[in-house]
């Protein structure tokens, strides 16, 4: 099917082809960065100007360019080159797909080739260095699978599964543990079955009726000595296999490990019973000529046993991100050329409509065009109340739509989703290293050549002042120092701490960027808060109707309304949002008219109704006295207050605030009671902020604080010596956040990737600063658990080993002791690690 | 003392030196990253047992990127993490991982596992 020339050009089974005469041929492209009427004329020209292009017409709202053209004379690829050529940008779709069998580099051509014969294909380019093509094609035009069918055409085979960062890439990673984990497991029963028997006639002197068969210095002892050696061979040389070939290849870049430690250990346990065997005249006296085979045995055998122990441990460490790559949704619906059609999610492309039902899971993320629901977003924001959506709402991919119907433009798909994102983000922090890492980083540099360093030290220590047998002695004590030191148990200690806790974060709603921010987030003294949009909602809401005499309070209200319902001012808008709240009936308003700096008028149900300040009254002679009072008292709660005037007489009051949100106030009490100054930064005035202050329980204010000088404030306090944490939204506080010690962005929706932030809360709520905070704690004392236990362990077991204890208590530890000792030493770290899964933010009430 | 004391201190003494020279004061001179007409520098890494090179020179101000191949299943080396530019990578066995970095500052940058046992430095000129 290679064959060059007159080969038929390959038809997509999904595409309208032509398959006789060469008949005209439909397309819609979406057409993008059209703003303005002028806009489709230029690409409606650019693209007539393509050769074998027969009409055109460009369609400002929807976005669209329907073209016919004669698939003979041009190409898709052609009709984008026309709309980019005009200065607008086509809609296309990019993917990267792996190639398992491109060996040469005469293969790229053919891929590219037989890509670009693909109708659709806009750009093929394959690499020898990715082992990959990178296709740019137009989803209405062609499908993943049939460029996948057009390289298997061309001789190649796609290698499964794609490499897209997200999604699959943990699946092929998690079979290789469980194989990884079986295989240590057949070479721990192999070296355990074996080590029975040779464990027992090791020591024939301590059973009775061995010791009579196999008497010290008797031929028969040597023989069946001779035979455990065999049988312990395929133990080294088998299930130890990776500890010599761990060695080796360290050793190939001088460096030293675990597997170094103890390959040398049974090595020299091993030879040393070779050399007892097979030379004991060697030896000055016939008890010296003790054979080692069972060390050498059980150590690997206790060894491969704490290494599978640890694969399974750790694999639930990063469970949380198992959990967050399986939201993922897989199809999606969308409408293609009219028709509903159910793709593969990595096919829905920005700019598509899908269709979303009850009990689907949304896609990809978007903004809902019509229809309307509740959507579950749990998953993402841990927010467990259903979030009511209608037309204009952005939802977010992987939540789940509980009730309603409804179709969505796609603006996120990809790896740019809020998801993909949030699974980046929590894997880079995961793999990011806290600052006490560093510390133990340069020790464990140092840690593996040191301990051989001792062992040799002890070796010569016992050999040339030691007990006799000295020789016995200085061997064992060899062996114990090699194989009881655990450089794991110190590399665990951190990293496995970090994996846990980040991802506890992430199930909570909160993206912790680094190791860095998460030890850092433990030492804060200091929290600033902003106030708008941190504290309070960020929108001014309706708070208090006053209506003193013969109006009730709904009346004024509905009067107030009906005239600021034209109104795009936000306080007209928290009215009108007000009076709607109330289901009360609006009208329309006669003769609006707004009085710039003093409020507006208009007529409503043959009332005249004036809303304003207090000069606008006087002006038009209102008596607003009796209003006064009720005024100020509302003012100073940090209101804002505002005269309803009705037929030239006082009416009453409407007042409307940024309201606080319903937990700021748990919230904050929560953060004082870990122990933490709290402080509001705003650029209200005092009167607004003390008020909203004395709300939520804040002590320390900051009001009047100029935007740019937020970041100063920040800097004032840590020039107090403080540690400070700086909770706003990311936009407009980016520059105080990042000089904080640690940054909070409060985001809500897909707009997770915020980057000034050390830790963003996808929920908007101030709890989320508490459980943040919380699990820092919780997980950095986690990591100092690990690693005094790691440590201590090494700095108390070592010395052990080399026989310090001996001297004075006629102690010397059993190699095989060390050998349990140093693999539970790891699988414990990791399990003390796992501890924090079951870490539960607190449920503060008042 | 006896003779063979004094063998086996001698012996001993000279096997620590041999340690101390063989893993700390030998240190590899590493390997220029390749410039790409796309702009970056670009540099094939081996994971298998270590990095090879485990040091890698390349120039400030230029991107860098490092493509890693991982030809083991040991699970110490399943990430590769360059803590100095808070940048981390899964390794999946067999497969090619791209990380991409700007280096803006000159200096000698350390990447390695997560538990330190591979270990790597990034040479910025």
């Amino acid at each position: 099917m290679t064959a060059p020339g007159h080969a038929a050009r390959p038809q997509v089974p999904h595409a309208k082809s032509a398959p006789v005469a060469p008949k005209a041929q439909h397309i819609e492209l979406r057409v993008g960065g059209m703003t303005c009427p002028h806009c489709p004329p230029r690409v409606e020209e650019a693209l007539r100007k393509v050769d074998g292009v027969s009409h055109v017409h460009v369609s400002l709202a929807e976005g669209i360019a329907h073209v016919s053209f004669d698939p003979g004379r041009a190409a898709v690829a052609d009709l984008i080159r026309g709309i980019r050529g005009s200065g607008y940008s086509a809609a296309t779709a990019k993917t990267r797909i792996p190639i398992a069998n491109m060996h040469c580099s005469s293969c790229v051509m053919r891929i590219e080739l037989g890509l670009g014969m693909t109708p659709g294909v806009v750009k093929a380019e394959a690499s020898s260095l990715t082992n990959a093509v990178d296709v740019e094609y137009v989803p209405e035009k062609t499908t993943l699978a049939a460029l996948k069918s057009a390289i298997e055409r061309a001789g190649y085979r796609v290698a499964e599964p794609r490499i897209e960062p997200g999604a699959e890439a943990l699946e092929p990673e998690e079979l290789a543990q469980q194989q990884e984990y079986a295989l240590l497991m057949r070479k721990f029963w192999f070296a355990a079955a074996i080590s029975v028997p040779v464990m027992a006639l090791s020591y024939p002197d301590l059973i009775s009726g061995l010791r009579e068969w196999m008497p010290m210095g008797s031929d028969t002892r040597r023989a069946v000595w001779a035979l455990l050696g065999v049988l312990s061979l395929p133990v080294l040389v088998w299930s130890g296999s990776q500890f010599y070939t761990g060695m080796w290849d360290a050793l190939k870049h001088r460096a030293a490990n675990m597997h170094t430690l103890i390959a040398i250990g049974i090595t020299a346990a091993y030879l040393y019973s070779v050399v007892a065997v097979a030379m004991p005249e060697l030896f000055p006296r016939m008890e010296l000529a003790e054979v080692f085979w069972d060390v050498s045995t059980v150590v690997v055998a206790l060894v491969v046993l704490g290494l599978a122990l640890e694969i399974k441990a750790k694999g639930r460490t990063s469970e949380a991100i198992k959990k967050l790559i399986g939201l993922q949704a897989k199809t999606a619906r969308v409408l293609r050329d009219g028709k509903e059609v159910d793709l593969p999610v990595e096919e829905v492309v920005a700019g598509d409509t899908v269709i979303v039902r009850p009990g689907d899971k949304i896609p990809v993320d978007g903004e809902l065009l019509e229809g309307s629901s509740a959507v579950d977003e749990s998953m993402i924001t841990g927010e467990s109340i259903p979030v009511e959506k209608r037309a204009g709402d952005e939802v977010i991919g992987s939540t789940l739509n509980k009730t309603g119907s409804f179709k969505f433009r796609a603006t996120k798909v990809g790896k740019d989703t809020a998801l993909a994102n949030i699974i980046r983000m929590v894997k880079d922090a995961q793999g990011s290293k806290a600052p006490i890492q560093r510390v133990v980083d340069t020790v464990s540099g140092y840690f593996v050549p040191a301990v051989m360093i001792l062992a040799i030290l002890a070796f010569i220590a016992w050999y040339d002042f030691g007990p006799e047998p000295r020789i016995v002695f200085a061997t064992i004590v060899l062996v114990t120092t090699l194989i009881i030191a655990c450089p794991c148990a110190l590399g665990l200690a951190t990293p496995t701490s970090l994996t846990v806790g980040i991802g506890k974060g992430a199930e909570n709603g909160i993206l912790i960027r680094s190791g860095d921010a998460l030890q850092s987030s433990e030492k804060l003294d200091t929290v600033i808060l902003d106030k708008t949009g941190t504290i309070t909602r960020g929108e001014p809401a309706l708070t208090d109707v006053v209506a003193p005499k013969a109006q009730s309070e709904d009346e004024v209200l509905r009067l107030a309304a009906s005239l600021e319902r034209g109104s795009e001012h936000p306080l007209g808008e928290a009215i009108v949002k007000g009076a709607d709240a109330r289901k009360l009936a609006l009208k329309d308003a006669k003769g609006f008219a707004a009085i710039p700096g003093h409020g507006v008028s208009g007529r409503i149900d043959d009332h005249d109704v004036l809303l304003g300040n207090a000069k606008l009254m006087r002006d038009r002679g209102i008596a607003i006295e009796n209003l006064v009072p009720d005024w100020e008292r509302l003012a100073n709660e940090g209101k804002t207050p505002m005269f309803v005037g009705i037929d030239g007489k006082p009416g009453g009051l409407v007042a409307v605030a940024d309201t606080v949100k319903p937990d700021s106030k748990v919230a904050i009490a929560a953060l004082k009671r870990l122990g933490l100054e709290v402080v509001m930064l705003t650029g209200d005035n005092q009167r607004t902020a003390k008020a909203i202050a004395a709300e939520v329980g804040v002590d320390r204010v900051l009001a009047e604080v100029l935007p740019e000088d937020k970041a100063h404030e920040v800097q004032k306090l840590q020039l107090e010596g403080k540690a400070v944490g700086m909770v706003g939204d990311g936009i407009n506080d980016a520059p105080a956040l990042s000089q904080a010690d640690v940054g909070f962005a409060i985001g809500t929706g897909t707009d997770v990737a915020i980057e000034a932030s050390d830790v963003t809360l996808i929920k908007g709520s101030l709890m989320g600063v508490v459980t943040a905070i919380e699990i820092s704690k919780a997980t950095m004392g986690n990591v100092r658990q690990n690693l005094v236990g790691a440590f201590g362990y090494n700095v108390l077991g070592i010395p052990v080993a080399m026989g310090l204890l001996y001297p004075f208590f006629g102690v010397l530890l059993s190699p095989l002791i060390a050998a349990a000792a140093m693999a539970f030493s790891s699988v414990t770290v990791v399990t003390n690690a796992n501890r924090l899964r079951f870490f539960e933010p607190r449920r503060l009430s008042s | 003392m006896t003779p063979d004391r004094w063998l086996v201190t001698l012996l001993g003494l000279g096997l620590i030196g041999f340690i101390v020279w063989f893993f700390w004061l030998k240190r590899s001179t590493g390997q220029r990253a390749a410039e790409t007409s796309s702009g970056y520098q670009e540099a094939m890494i081996l994971v298998k047992g270590g990095y090879t090179p485990d040091t890698i020179v390349v120039r400030a101000g230029k991107p860098v990127r490092l493509n890693f191949r991982r030809e083991e299943t040991a699970s110490c080396s399943e990430k590769v993490i360059f803590a100095d530019f808070n940048k981390s990578a899964d390794l999946p066995t067999g497969q090619l991982v791209s990380v991409e970095l700007l280096p803006k500052q000159p200096g000698e940058f350390g990447f390695a596992c997560p538990m330190g046992m591979f270990r790597g430095r990034l040479i910025v000129e």
